[in-house]
């Protein structure tokens, strides 16, 4: 009977370890804030977190995630939370409000709602920062430069492959206003067949030519290496490689499609004053003025715009020369079509 | 034993003998059992549990039937055909207050999004607008909004969809699904994908099964043929790639690849070709990046069974009159063929799965099945048929496998 004495012992302790594993560590005071790592979160501790914990003694732990929405809703339905505040993309912000994985949140707590850029607040999610998909070209490759988004699938003007990215959004606004569509049509194009059709047609002008990107870290490997004279990506990549890596990469701001991240408290949080706290500090007008000297992201508080030094302020999709073709991407019109569309263009891909 | 044992006594002590026997045997038994019982619980909790529940979910929603019982109920006796009248409408519009307040007009609307594209915000529209009135006629509210409540199509869906057992997300990865009417139909053509990609990864996995074999079982024979001195250095070649992560080693390709990259120039420099080949982001990209990483898999098995075949038997087929060529193919291949089976399934069962190579070096065409579980998983957060996919994939890859022992015969195959 040794040996079954022992083998209970052993049977028990790997009993505790499979529960001890699978139970939720006992939740930290701190709040967690969670975001997307990269330059992007370290311009966030320098802006927010370390000021706030220096400010009011308070104390954040972060972590880094990848969007992954789906390890959010995994916490929440199993009750088991132990992310407080996250940043999100809008489509993840409206996505999480509507399956009920994030807060209602409660404006009085946060701030005045009307200092925010128009479409800077959801429901659930108070937005930190603009951002921008954009076209971009190696100024040392490519002279002279496009100007416009015609050029982008202009291929007799700019022959060479075009970096786009392995996803319907943006690419179909793109394409329309190529076309020649005016930026106020472009979702109700986007809503018709017909506009659906053309949009898609249009793509199918430059598809030969296309290298398709998934991860924001390609599109500036791409332009270095000479793989595409031109690509499509996220302002603050291009923005970054040009500083840090002194490349002649030039943004064409031309028909950007800005877009915004918002702070989300995860419903279930055991902080959620800390975490009304957090999101009022970090939307308060000097604060967030002060994140744009660390990334070229622009605020989401207007009186946040004039604070910002000219010299930065030029690089962000805020800035008024960059804003005056700007069609602001529309998250209610993905968060309808979005899934069906994504099958459709991979259907396209494929063919 | 037995001829030393008396007759007439053996049989009484060979019946208590057999009884302690087993007595003894059970305890043993049930010892062992209890010693492997840690790692049954924990496959169990970890793994046939967790992923047990998640298949289910390819055939099990109830957020309808969760979140709106008295449509459900109001719709029972509707007959499918014209637009439904101002008590189903009521009942919706008590559901709808309901689900507001749970925050759960998001599943109702996002449940039926998936069958009416574009209705998602027409739901949580009219659960706003409705919410407001205290009072009735519904029917003519509703249809304010919006007129697709007065159509018999998004009655028809959420009629279906109130079934908490659903086909619907397994129709969907076959590319089918019930149209307004119950018949089963096919999809648009534009959207028409699963069929395509399920052969599409079936097909990039024979490819690369065949493309490891070829370049293994060579480099297998040399192993299993060499000095141990110099076995040993090629061994640590081969098994080189172990040592660094996936995502590392495919970056690596994309440099070694890419238009401007180390191939191309080389190439470029001694002459052999004058305009850049195209090597990356299409299909030569993800083959040459999955062989290069699942070469060691299906080489491994071929070696280990290579090494213990005796050289003598070729030597005795030579002897019998056997060409060195014929001694290989009727001696030496037929006795490696557990380890080209046992490799070989075990390369294509892996490849089935890929999906980070295929999107940095691949083509637009060479996302496989499991690129979108991820995508459904993660980003749209439909389970359903992120479940569904997996289920699929599961079964074809149980087929392919049953049609695979049946030809070769699983006691045949062996991994050393």
């Amino acid at each position: 009977m040794r040996l079954s004495f022992k083998s209970i012992g052993a049977f028990a302790g790997c009993t505790a370890l499979v529960l001890g594993l699978v139970h939720p560590a006992a939740a930290e005071d701190a709040l967690t804030v969670v975001s997307w790592g990269g330059a992007y979160q370290k311009s966030q501790d320098e802006a927010y977190f370390k000021p706030f914990q220096s400010k009011f003694g308070a104390k954040i732990s972060t972590e880094e995630y990848n969007g992954e929405i789906a390890k959010i809703r995994a916490m929440v339905e199993s009750g088991n939370v132990s992310w407080d505040v996250i940043d999100v993309d809008s489509g993840t912000a409206l996505q999480g409000c509507e399956d009920g994985l994030f807060l209602k949140l409660d404006w009085k707590k946060i701030g005045d709602e009307k200092k925010f850029v128009e479409g800077g607040t959801m429901d659930c999610g108070a937005g930190t920062v603009v951002y921008s998909t954009i076209f971009a070209y190696d100024a040392d490759r490519l002279k002279p430069g496009p100007t416009t988004i015609a050029d982008l699938f202009d291929l007799k003007k700019f022959p060479g492959k075009r970096g786009l990215w392995k996803n319907p959004a943006v690419n179909l606004e793109f394409a329309l206003m190529a076309d020649g569509v005016p930026r106020g049509d472009v979702y109700a194009m986007l809503k018709t067949p017909a506009g659906l059709d053309r949009a898609f047609k249009k793509l199918d002008t430059i598809k030969s030519s296309v290298v398709w990107w998934e991860a924001g870290a390609q599109p500036p490997q791409l332009l270095a290496s000479g793989e595409v004279v031109m690509t499509t990506a996220w302002n603050g990549r291009i923005f970054d490689a040009a500083k840090n890596e002194k490349k002649n990469f030039k943004i064409v701001w031309d028909s950007q499609v800005p877009d915004y991240d918002f702070w989300v408290i995860v419903k279930g949080s055991k902080h959620v004053d800390e975490a009304y706290k957090f999101i009022n500090y970090a939307s308060s007008a000097p604060v967030m003025a002060n994140q744009s000297k660390y990334i070229s992201y622009g605020p989401t508080n207007t009186d946040a715009i004039p604070l910002i030094n000219a010299a930065i302020l030029q690089d962000l999709p805020t800035a008024p020369a960059n804003t005056k073709t700007a069609l602001p991407e529309d998250v209610y019109f993905w968060g309808d079509h979005g899934e069906e569309l994504r099958k459709r263009f991979n259907t396209w891909l494929a063919q | 034993m037995d001829a030393v044992m008396p007759m007439d006594a053996g049989q009484s002590a060979g019946i208590s003998l057999v009884s302690k026997l087993r007595r003894a045997e059970r305890t043993r038994r049930f010892r062992a059992l209890l010693l492997v019982s840690p790692l049954l619980l924990y496959i169990l909790l970890i793994f046939i549990i967790p992923i047990g529940m998640m298949l289910f979910r390819a055939v099990y929603d109830p957020d309808i039937s969760r979140i709106a019982p008295q449509t459900l109920a109001a719709l029972a006796s509707w007959d499918g055909e014209s637009v439904p009248d101002e008590p189903v409408f009521a009942a919706l519009a008590a559901d709808l207050k309901v689900a507001q307040s749970n925050q759960e007009v998001g599943g109702l609307g996002k449940r039926i999004n998936y069958e009416l594209p574009g209705s998602r915000s027409i739901v949580i529209a009219t659960a706003r607008a409705l919410g407001r009135l205290r009072q009735g006629p519904y029917k003519a509210a509703a249809i304010a909004v919006d007129p697709i409540w007065g159509q018999r199509d998004v009655w028809a869906v959420i009629k279906r969809a109130g079934s908490p057992v659903t086909p619907f997300y397994m129709l969907a990865t076959i590319d089918r699904h019930i149209d307004v009417d119950g018949h089963l139909v096919r999809v648009a053509p534009q959207d028409a994908i699963f069929v395509d990609v399920f052969f599409r990864t079936i097909f990039i996995a024979t490819l690369v099964t065949v493309a490891t074999l070829v370049l293994g079982y060579p480099v297998a024979f040399l192993l299993a043929t060499l000095p141990p001195k110099s076995r040993n250095l090629l061994l640590i070649v081969v098994l080189l790639p172990f040592f660094t992560s996936l995502l590392v080693r495919t970056t690596a390709w994309v440099v070694l690849l890419q238009t401007n990259g180390v191939i191309n120039d080389t190439l470029m420099a001694i002459g052999l070709i004058h305009q850049r080949l195209q090597m990356i982001f299409q299909r030569s990209g993800t083959l040459i990046a999955m062989t290069h990483i699942q070469l060691p898999f299906t080489l491994l098995p071929i070696y280990s069974v290579m090494g213990t075949i005796k050289p003598g038997l070729t030597r005795a087929a030579r002897s019998l009159g056997a060409t060195p060529f014929t001694a290989f193919r009727r001696v030496y291949v037929p006795l490696t063929l557990p380890g080209v089976g046992a490799g070989c399934m075990l390369t294509f069962i892996l490849s089935l799965g890929y999906y980070i190579t295929p999107a940095l070096v691949g083509g637009p065409n060479d996302q496989m099945v499991s690129s979108f579980v991820a995508s459904y998983m993660n980003r749209e957060l439909n389970w359903g048929m992120a479940s569904a996919l997996g289920v699929l994939l599961l079964g074809v890859t149980l087929v392919i496998y049953l049609i695979y022992t049946r030809v070769l015969g699983v006691e045949r195959m062996r991994f050393g």
